[in-house]
C-alpha cells in the first residue's frame, strides 16, 4: 500500500493484508472486507510496546452496523495470528463508492444472488428521478422493475425480474 | 484548528438528523407497507449515524480546547456529564442535554403525523441538507467536509426517495391528494427557519465556515418546486413565520421525543450494549 517508504515494514504489511482477506463482511458474508473495498490503509509502527499495526477502515455508510462487528472482527483475526497491538480507525473522506469493490467481490456477489453495483455506473449522481436498469443475478434478463430503493441492509434495494420472475437484492451504485 | 467557535453549529448540525433519525424511527413496525416501513428506518439509520459522526467530531473538538475555550461553550454540555469525571463522548451530546441544549430545526421535532406529512418533511429536510452539505464541502474544517461528502451520498436517495412519494401522493386519489396538501399547510410555516441566520452561522463562519442561505434557499425552492410540478401541487404564498429551534426555544413535542429518546442513559447513565 501507499506511504510505506520502508522496504521491511512494506514486507510486513504484506503479511497483514491476506490476513484481512479472511475477514467478512458480516450482512453479506461472501464478500471479504478487501473486496468491498473499505480497508483503506495498513500501517505497520515501532514503539515502545512493541509493533502496532494501524488500520485505516471507511465505513459504506453514516450508520452502518455491521462496522462495529467488522473492527471487532479485524481485531480478533489478528489476535488469533498472534498480532496484539491493533489500532483501527475510521476515515471519512474520501468518501467510500462501489468502484472500490473488487471485481472479483462483484463476481461472488452474482454468484450469490445479489446484483453487483454497475461496472461503469450509469446515474451515481445526484439528480431526482433518474433510474438504473439491472440486470438479474440468476437469468442475466434487463427486463426487471424497481421493488423498493431501500432493501435489507443500508446498501442494497429491492428489485424483481420480470422474466425469471425472481425477486432480488441490488447491492446499491453509491 | 486553533478555532473553536462552530462548536454549537456542528450540535446544530447533528441534533437536526438526530431528532429527524429519532422521528422517523417512530414508524418502525407501522409503515404502510413492508419496503416502505424499511425504507424509512433504513433512512433513520442513515440520519442516525450521521448525528453519531457529527456528535463524535464535536466531542473530539471540545476536548482538545483549552480552558477558555471551554467556558464559552460550557452551556451547551450535558450536566450529567460533568460528575462523571471524564472526556466527552458523542452519547452525552446526545441523550444527556437538556431541551434548551438542543439546537435542531423546529421542523425536525414535530410529531410524525400521517404518512403524507413524514415523507413531505422527508423531501423538504433532504432538500434542504443536500444544499447545506454541498457548501459543507468547502469549509474549512476538514472533518465536517468528510462527514458532509459521506453524507451527501445517503442525501441523494432520501431526497429520490421521498420526492417520488410527494408527486404519488399528490398525483394519486382525492384522499392522498388531500392529505398531502393538509400535510403542506402544517409544514409550510416551519421552512423559513432552514434559511433565517442567527448567531450559529455566524460563530460557524468565523471558524471558517461559511454558509450562504440565501443560495441554499435559492437551490431549495428549485428543487421542492421541480418536484411540486410533476406532483400538481403548488408552494404556498404565504410566509413561513415559525422559528426558535436554533436558539434552543422548542415547541411543545420535544420534551416528550427527549423523555423518550433519553430514558435508558437517564435511568442507567453510561449504559453499554
Amino acid at each position: 500500500m501507499n506511504f510505506l517508504s520502508h522496504d521491511i515494514k512494506a514486507v510486513d504489511a504484506a503479511q497483514i493484508w491476506p490476513i484481512l482477506e479472511e475477514v467478512k463482511d458480516p450482512e453479506v458474508p461472501v464478500l471479504s472486507i478487501i473486496d468491498l473495498g473499505i480497508v483503506r490503509d495498513v500501517v505497520l509502527e515501532n514503539t515502545e510496546v512493541g509493533q502496532t499495526i494501524r488500520i485505516v477502515i471507511t465505513p459504506t455508510y453514516s450508520g452502518c452496523p455491521a462496522m462495529e462487528t467488522i473492527s471487532m472482527d479485524i481485531r480478533l483475526k489478528l489476535i488469533e495470528r498472534g498480532f496484539r497491538n491493533v489500532h483501527i480507525t475510521q476515515q471519512l473522506s474520501p468518501a467510500w463508492t462501489t468502484d472500490w469493490m473488487s471485481e472479483r467481490g462483484k463476481e461472488k456477489l452474482k454468484a450469490f444472488g445479489i446484483a453487483p453495483p454497475h461496472y461503469k455506473p450509469q446515474v451515481c449522481n445526484m439528480d431526482l428521478f433518474s433510474d438504473e436498469t439491472i440486470q438479474c443475478p440468476r437469468c442475466n434478463s434487463y427486463r426487471t422493475e424497481l421493488i423498493s430503493q431501500f432493501g435489507s441492509t443500508a446498501c442494497k434495494a429491492l428489485y424483481r425480474c420480470n422474466d425469471c420472475s425472481e425477486a432480488f437484492d441490488y447491492f446499491k451504485c453509491h | 484548528m486553533a478555532n473553536y467557535t462552530h462548536f454549537s453549529y456542528l450540535l446544530h448540525l447533528a441534533d437536526n438528523v438526530l431528532i429527524l433519525g429519532q422521528r422517523n424511527a417512530e414508524w418502525t413496525g407501522h409503515g404502510p407497507a413492508l419496503e416502505q416501513d424499511i425504507a424509512l428506518t433504513n433512512i433513520s439509520l442513515d440520519l442516525v449515524g450521521q448525528a453519531r459522526n457529527l456528535y463524535a467530531h464535536a466531542a473530539a473538538l471540545y476536548n482538545e480546547m483549552d480552558s477558555g475555550a471551554k467556558a464559552l461553550v460550557d452551556h451547551l454540555l450535558p450536566r450529567p456529564w460533568k460528575a462523571f469525571g471524564r472526556e466527552l463522548q458523542e452519547d452525552d451530546l446526545a441523550f444527556l442535554r437538556d431541551e434548551r441544549q438542543y439546537l435542531n430545526l423546529l421542523i425536525t421535532e414535530l410529531p410524525k403525523g400521517d404518512w403524507a406529512f413524514t415523507i413531505l418533511r422527508q423531501c423538504f429536510f433532504s432538500a434542504y441538507q443536500k444544499e447545506l452539505y454541498n457548501q459543507l464541502l468547502q469549509c474549512n474544517d476538514y472533518q465536517l467536509a468528510g462527514i458532509a461528502e459521506k453524507s451527501l451520498k445517503e442525501v441523494a436517495y432520501h431526497l429520490r426517495w421521498s420526492s417520488e412519494w410527494v408527486i404519488r401522493l399528490g398525483d394519486g386519489t382525492d384522499e392522498s391528494n388531500r392529505r398531502i396538501n393538509n400535510a403542506m399547510q402544517e409544514l409550510w410555516p416551519f421552512t423559513g427557519e432552514l434559511f433565517t441566520k442567527t448567531g450559529l452561522e455566524t460563530d460557524a463562519a468565523q471558524a471558517g465556515i461559511v454558509v450562504h442561505l440565501q443560495g441554499i434557499k435559492d437551490q431549495w425552492l428549485q428543487t421542492v418546486n421541480a418536484v411540486f410540478e410533476q406532483a400538481g401541487l403548488t408552494v404556498p404564498q404565504t410566509t413561513p413565520f415559525q422559528q426558535g429551534g436554533k436558539e434552543g426555544k422548542h415547541t411543545e413535542h420535544m420534551g416528550y421525543l427527549l423523555a423518550e429518546m433519553q430514558f435508558l442513559q437517564r435511568a442507567y447513565p453510561n449504559a453499554a450494549w
